[in-house]
């Protein structure tokens, strides 16, 4: 075993093809849909989120910041990236989708399209 | 234990869960025959890794969403203990507002993590930061435990 071995691999390995799944919260009200994930360790500048078509795909890399020198004695944690994809609908406005994070946690607000909304219908009285 | 809570109804998957339980026990097993006696189960909120220095233990605890105020972090007897609660927006719920819940992966309620420090390192001197949900926990070494040159001394 490598003496020098950090204790997550460097988010820039190519060969690290594991990923860690975030676990999320999905909830839709009659405006849309929110999604919460957890991705502790990733900042606004290692995080991504990509809508390729129907899909919606959120990545972050962290770093622990330990010394080169550290030894680990015990990792549950063992690769520094998260990603995961996810199908979306038609009637989701992904142009105006919000995102915020903090302390780790990631909130995706995706608005329905206008015209997707329930709306009432007048009924005109003839 | 939190796996996906995507349940259907009749408890139809509960037998798969149930496998998927044994499974996991009988891997630790191969994995680590003689595992810790304070060792917990895969996946359990919050993750932990710990790392050693010639100066210091390190353990990184990953709790996203967690209100610092909340954490306690406390050492007794080389036992180190991360406690705390963690709410999530679905536990606030407000019942009457019409939505469906389509997943519910994401543990919250209250959590507790003991990690055993190893001989050397020193409980008067530990210092902890939380920052973007992974609460960092530094644990000096006793001076003495560290590793010194001894000068052999020329007795002639």
């Amino acid at each position: 075993m490598s003496s020098h071995q950090a204790l997550t691999s460097s988010p820039n390995d190519s060969s690290a093809t594991t990923v860690l799944i975030p676990l999320v919260d999905v909830f839709e009200d009659v405006n849309g849909i929110t999604l919460t994930a957890d991705m502790p360790g990733a900042n606004k500048e290692t995080l991504a989120i990509d809508v390729n078509g129907e899909v919606l795909t959120i990545e972050a890399t962290f770093s622990l910041g330990e010394s080169a020198a550290m030894q680990p004695l015990y990792t549950e944690v063992r690769t520094p990236r998260y990603r995961r994809s996810f199908t979306l609908s038609r009637e989701l406005d992904t142009a105006h989708i919000d995102a915020s994070l903090k302390d780790g946690v990631l909130n995706l607000r995706l608005p329905k399209l206008e015209e997707a909304r329930p709306r009432r219908i007048e009924v005109r009285a003839a | 234990m939190i796996t996906s809570t995507l349940t259907f109804p009749g408890d139809l998957f509960a037998d798969f869960d149930e496998l998927h339980r044994q499974f996991e026990r009988v891997l630790a097993q191969r994995a680590s025959p003689n595992s810790s006696i304070r060792a917990v189960a895969r996946g359990t909120f919050p993750s932990v890794n710990v790392g050693s220095t010639a100066e210091a233990v390190e353990i990184y605890a990953f709790a996203p969403g967690v209100d610092p105020k909340s954490l306690d972090v406390s050492v007794d007897k080389g036992l180190l203990t991360i406690s705390g609660e963690r709410k999530t927006a679905l536990d606030e719920a407000a019942t009457s507002e019409k939505r469906s819940v389509y997943a519910r992966e994401r543990p919250s309620g209250a959590f507790r993590r003991v990690v055993a420090l190893p001989e050397d390192a020193d409980p008067s001197r530990v210092e902890a930061h939380y920052r973007n949900g992974i609460l960092t926990i530094r644990v000096e070494k006793r001076e003495a435990s560290r590793p010194r040159r001894i000068a052999v001394a020329d007795a002639n």
